[in-house]
């Protein structure tokens, strides 16, 4: 089947599904649905700068926490324009990753990891300081954000934004890896000396992908807002940066679509584990080691493998 | 100032060094050694508080209860890595944070399955629950002072370990040049499996010590872990000194900052804005300290020399 046709159909069943729920009967997964969305923007975000540019961040949620603020600060103030919501956190998301992204390139491998997951946490510590939006204990929303004359609160609306943004965020980076600027960033992952060797200002286009991976992952994070109509510094934690390299691992990095499927499978593992124990997470621990040993390039890759060996 | 709150308080920092080092010392070899991150030292943490709170509630001895702390998460460290991570030293970073990763949630869960999700409450040995009186006016907890000497007195060991002995001469040797090592006829996989015993013991009785003042529950491993990986990190990967100096550092600047910096910014600023901005910059504190060393030295305080 050539690829166009299998991307449409993948398409056409990401809009249908909230239909297929309805005929089901099982409306839940429609919210589900959104999460996977939702997660599947960061950790593609998260790979741009992770499997193409080799840098590894700790801090990713970060960002989450950046778009969820901007949501949560704009409506405790009574602005529910969805729009002004997010080219807030594009704007904010973008300026973080510029100042902490100048600093944080002068390091690299381990260090590099550390500098991320260390700004990361300065801003999860200031959002407990910020008393007046709820400090430690978060904000909850009380108005839904309106989209023109769309509201958010609505499960469908919010389901299709979603995967809107996720089209969008995986057409531009597909383009984007595909472009002379993309080629650029890989090069420099596998060969950063030659690279600069050949003239290319290496820091200043791994900023450029720090700064859009980070304004991309803003978005996710108004989504995440609008989604539990909650903001709290919990969305930031480490626990939750490290969540979205795990996804990214899990997929394959260096795909994009990969990021997207590591997302799926993580939170639908997560979901399904769940439901048959209460002791889940014992079962995770176990695949994630496993997948680790024995799937060298994540699920892309045991597919690959799997595809090639028939 | 007051200088019986500021003595007081460098000796809580000094103790939360110590206390980091033990942490850090293990993490720092396996890293510097086998080019591993273990995330999953903080689990091996979290085995001696258990371990240790297991067999002081059962034989009522705490020494009893150490020695089996060390005892089991060496065991334990022996048993992962020759299980798991021994199949994980020559793959990407990446695959050993996933790995690792997937190591903590099992082990907060077996942790979770075995003694429950409430905190377990362990004692002060009795010998060492009053307090001494370190200058007139000061009272300082007994137990707190015995965590130190102990803290340091491991540290003078694992010095004397690594300085003077074979077993130290194949660490230093590893950790600047294991190819090198191993060609000349050492018995690498049995090194690794060696350090990687040691650095367990070193975090179970980090753990085990820590079980009487903090509470022991499964997760409790994670925090540390973060301080500790900081610590690593400014004291530069590999090395044993940087581990020590920047635990130190470390452990200094996150009590003394918790201690003064709210009311130092009381002086400051407005009361309100001091009590919203205090905590929160104290807390921020650390992290603040290694994002200014790293941007001025990326390799650490003091960079082990990798091959």
């Amino acid at each position: 089947m050539p690829r166009a046709a299998l991307w449409a159909i993948l398409l056409a069943m990401a809009v249908l599904l909230p239909f297929a729920a309805d005929l089901a009967g099982q409306g839940y997964y429609v919210g589900f649905a959104t999460r996977v969305a939702i997660f599947a923007i960061a950790a593609l975000s998260l790979d741009l700068i992770l499997g193409y540019g080799g840098l590894v961040s700790l801090g990713h949620a970060a960002f989450l926490g950046i778009g969820a603020y901007s949501v949560g600060i704009w409506t405790s103030h009574g602005v529910t324009a969805a729009p002004v919501h997010w080219a807030t956190a594009l704007a904010a998301g973008g300026l973080f990753a510029l100042v902490t992204g100048l600093i944080a390139l002068r390091t690299a491998g381990v260090a590099f990891i550390m500098i991320t997951l260390a700004f990361a946490q300065m801003l999860f510590f200031l959002a407990v300081s910020l008393k007046a939006y709820g400090g430690d204990d978060g904000l909850t929303l009380w108005d839904a954000a309106r989209l023109g004359p769309l509201d958010l609160s609505d499960d469908r609306t919010l389901y299709w934004v979603a995967i809107a943004w996720l089209v969008l965020f995986l057409l531009l980076g597909r383009h984007l890896v595909a472009s002379r600027f993309g080629l650029v960033l890989q090069g420099a992952r596998s060969n950063e000396r030659r690279m600069r060797a050949l003239g290319f200002d290496i820091r200043r286009h791994r900023l450029l992908a720090y700064v859009l991976s980070g304004m991309a992952a803003s978005i996710a994070g108004c989504l995440l807002a609008h989604m539990t109509d909650f903001v709290s510094p919990a969305y930031m934690s480490w626990q939750r940066s490290g969540e979205l390299v795990v996804m990214v691992l899990l997929g394959g990095i260096g795909t994009l679509h990969g990021a997207i499927l590591g997302a799926a499978v993580l939170l639908i593992l997560e979901e399904v584990l769940a439901g048959l124990t209460q002791h889940w997470m014992l079962i995770l621990g176990a695949i994630l080691v496993a997948m680790a040993l024995v799937a060298r390039r994540g699920l892309h890759g045991l597919l690959a493998a799997l595809r090639g060996r028939r | 100032m007051d200088p019986i709150l500021l003595l007081t308080q460098a000796l809580n920092g000094l103790q939360l060094g110590v206390m980091l080092f033990l942490m850090a010392a293990g993490l720092t070899l396996v890293f510097g050694i086998m080019g591993l991150i273990n995330l999953a030292h903080g689990s091996l943490y979290m085995a001696g508080a258990y371990a240790m709170a297991a067999v002081f509630a059962w034989s009522g001895s705490f020494l009893a209860g150490l020695a089996a702390a060390v005892a089991a998460a060496a065991l334990l460290g022996v048993a992962i890595e020759m299980a798991a991570l021994r199949l994980l030293y020559r793959r990407d970073h990446l695959d050993q944070v996933l790995a690792t990763f997937g190591l903590i949630l099992f082990f907060n869960e077996l942790a979770r399955i075995i003694w429950g999700p409430a905190a377990i409450f362990v004692t002060v040995p009795a010998a060492l629950s009053h307090t001494v009186e370190i200058l007139p006016g000061a009272p300082y907890p007994a137990y707190r002072l015995v965590v130190i000497a102990a803290g340091v007195a491991v540290a003078a060991g694992l010095y004397l370990l690594i300085a003077r002995t074979r077993l130290g001469m194949l660490i230093r040797a590893g950790a600047s040049n294991r190819t090198m090592v191993s060609a000349l006829g050492v018995d690498i996989g049995r090194l690794y499996t060696a350090v990687f015993a040691l650095g367990a013991g070193l975090a179970a009785l980090a753990g085990a010590m820590a079980g009487p003042i903090l509470s022991v529950e499964p997760g409790m491993g994670e925090p540390v872990l973060i301080l500790t990986l900081v610590v690593i990190v400014v004291g530069g990967i590999g090395s044993i000194r940087g581990a020590f100096a920047a635990a130190l550092l470390i452990g200094f600047v996150d009590t003394i900052g918790r201690a003064f910096l709210p009311a130092l910014l009381r002086d400051l600023l407005a009361p309100s804005a001091a009590n919203a901005v205090g905590p929160a910059l104290a807390s921020m504190l650390i992290y603040l300290t290694m994002a200014v060393v790293l941007a001025i030295r990326p390799q650490g305080l003091f960079a082990a020399r990798t091959g």
